[in-house]
């Protein structure tokens, strides 16, 4: 449960092109972090590359170590089905699988993996869905398709998704950006409450979200087109936005670029 | 004068919308003609096709022994008898291609969007593309050859089959293809994240997620190679009577049995040639329905 995750010297390639230059950061567990800055600076990049999810890309490569709790995720004998299991992610526009009931998309994760107790499915089915604040809206259309829902319902069908193969960690790539705002507060909260037992990383374009959600912030910059994204730095939220240590910061924050 | 007059005449500002100009009338005819027209030349051919098909078919399709019975023993000029042995072996024949033909595509298919990079990918999609464009009558003669020359196996209704599967291979693997690259990149990374490993994920997220139109491809791609003519006469003989041995002996498809009825000048043959005719055109049609059925019924629903 909960890891903690550490980052060290991190760099990542897609082909020929340095993408991400040199990030160092740690999380702690039970906590969110938020990645903030520039659309193209490698929020999104760094974010796959901590469940190896990049590897799906042709060509994408990284150097530096991930350790899960001193684990490195990247070492050889390492198989990186397991470091997906243990590391789940929420993607940016709701991805329910459209031939599963919503049942059946909840409990996809143990049913691929081979679980076929019925009544252990719907127990964890049911404990996802409340866990995503999702129970109350479907318990009664269950076995209704996933693609039934309204595009926050399906988003917080993905993350009850995410978190019934119970992962160490929850890494969301901007899980609000297709929202309104009402499911957006819907899982701000769920967010608020899945770190109790989850390590999470969280993609946002939106400072005060960032401000709301998370624990600590990692603004990532960029020094120009072409140019690898960096990390400029990484603190307590609080400090980011009222007194960040780096100019650059500043200037993002309050609007003054990107 | 006048200049300040009809300056005067005129509103203070043109209106915004002017009237259609009479230039832009004519060509907007014009094109309409030509539109109509293209139309009809495309459909008169086609309603006239099945018109006479009909007008000189639909006669011998309204006997029960016309779908029950062979020809065995029937005189050319006698109109008893049936086609029941050539739709056996249009279907036998068709199915037999299916099964080897289908699985072959589909893994093709998926190997080349799931696993396919570099140049063996590259050199399939090539041979696929090669195969596609091979005629009917030469892919018959390169099995007469393999088959027959080389192997030295009799002609057989097995033969037809596999000239029918390099015919059906190329446009399995392209529909199936196309419909595995309309599966989202997404799905297949959520799968990832469960931790489901990429095998997995292709037989239980994509095929599944594609399966109601991979279904429609193969259904047409039956349907289309149900009618090709040029094997059945290179790779299998007539005969009046009905075989289900598709390795031995003769066995007639329902082209194979329109061209040899067509040298039967009588009336009764050529009953038989348009029946037969218009038989084949409601078998494919049926195979279309069914196909448009299937992926109605696999399509995913929402509701
Ligand atoms: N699949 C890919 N192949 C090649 N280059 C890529 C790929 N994905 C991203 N990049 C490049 O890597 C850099 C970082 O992209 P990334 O998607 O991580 O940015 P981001 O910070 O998430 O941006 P956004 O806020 O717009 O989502 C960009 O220059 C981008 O063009
Ligand atoms: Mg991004």
């Amino acid at each position: 449960m909960a890891k903690r995750i550490d980052v060290k010297d991190l760099n990542i390639f897609y082909g020929k092109f340095h993408a991400v230059d040199g990030v160092t950061l740690a999380v702690p567990p039970r906590s969110v972090t938020a990645f903030i800055g520039p659309s193209g600076c490698g929020k999104s990049t760094v974010l796959r590359s901590l469940n190896r999810m990049h590897e799906v890309t042709p060509g994408a490569r990284v150097e530096g170590k991930v350790l899960l709790d001193g684990e490195d995720i990247y070492a050889s004998s390492v198989d990186p089905v397991e470091v997906r299991r243990t590391i789940g992610m929420v993607f940016q526009r709701p991805n329910p699988f459209p031939t599963m009931s919503i049942r059946d998309n909840v409990v996809a994760g143990l049913k691929l993996a081979g679980v076929s107790n019925r009544k252990q499915l719907n127990e964890v089915a049911e404990r996802s869905l409340r866990g995503a604040n999702l129970w109350a809206e479907v318990k009664d259309r269950l076995d209704k398709p996933g693609g039934s829902l309204s595009g926050g319902q399906q988003q917080r069908l993905c993350i009850a998704r995410a978190i019934a193969v119970q992962p160490d960690v929850l890494l969301m790539d901007e899980p609000c950006s297709a929202l309104d705002p009402i499911s957006t507060l819907a899982i701000e909260d769920l967010i608020g409450e899945l770190k109790k037992d989850f390590t999470i990383v969280i993609v946002t374009h939106n400072m005060q979200q960032a401000a709301r959600v998370s624990d600590q912030t990692a603004f990532f910059n960029l020094a120009g087109v072409g140019q690898p994204g960096k990390l400029v730095e990484i603190d307590d939220t609080e400090k980011i936005f009222s007194n960040p240590n780096q100019q650059a910061t500043e200037d993002y924050i309050s609007g003054r670029f990107g | 004068m006048t200049t300040t007059e009809s300056t005067l005449d005129r509103p203070a500002s043109p209106p915004a919308f002017q009237p259609v100009s009479g230039a832009r009338k004519t060509k907007n005819l014009v094109a309409t003609v030509l539109v109509g027209l293209a139309f009809l030349v495309a459909v008169v051919p086609l309603v006239w096709l099945l018109i006479t098909v009909v007008a000189k078919g639909f006669t011998a399709l309204l006997s029960a022994d016309w779908w029950t019975h062979s020809l065995k023993g029937v005189l050319p000029e006698e109109f008893t008898g049936g086609v029941y042995h050539a739709i056996i072996g249009t279907l036998l024949q068709t199915l037999v291609c299916a099964l080897i033909a289908v699985p072959v595509g589909v893994l093709a298919a998926i190997y080349l969007v799931e696993y396919g990079r570099g140049r063996l990918a590259r050199t399939t999609t090539f041979m696929v593309d090669i195969l596609s464009g091979v005629p009917s009558i030469v892919a018959a003669l390169f099995v007469f050859a393999l088959w027959i020359g080389t192997f030295g196996l009799g002609q057989s209704a097995f033969a037809v089959s596999l000239s029918l599967v390099l015919l059906m291979l190329p446009v399995v693997v392209r529909s199936t293809e196309e419909m595995l690259r309309l599966v989202p990149q997404e799905l297949r990374e959520a799968s990832y994240a469960l931790g489901v490993p990429k095998w997995k994920t292709i037989v239980k997220i994509v095929l599944p997620t594609a399966l109601s139109g991979v279904v429609t491809g193969v259904m047409l791609a039956m349907a289309r190679v149900m009618g090709e003519t040029a094997p059945v006469l290179v790779l299998v003989g007539y005969s009046k009577s009905i075989n289900f041995n598709i390795f031995d002996g003769n066995m007639t498809s329902l082209p194979l049995l329109i061209y040899t009825e067509l040298t039967n000048p009588l009336p009764a043959g050529q009953l038989r040639v348009w029946g037969a005719a218009l038989t084949l055109i409601i078998l494919i049609m049926l195979f279309n329905l069914v196909a448009t059925v299937v992926s109605r019924f696999s399509a995913i629903k929402t509701k």
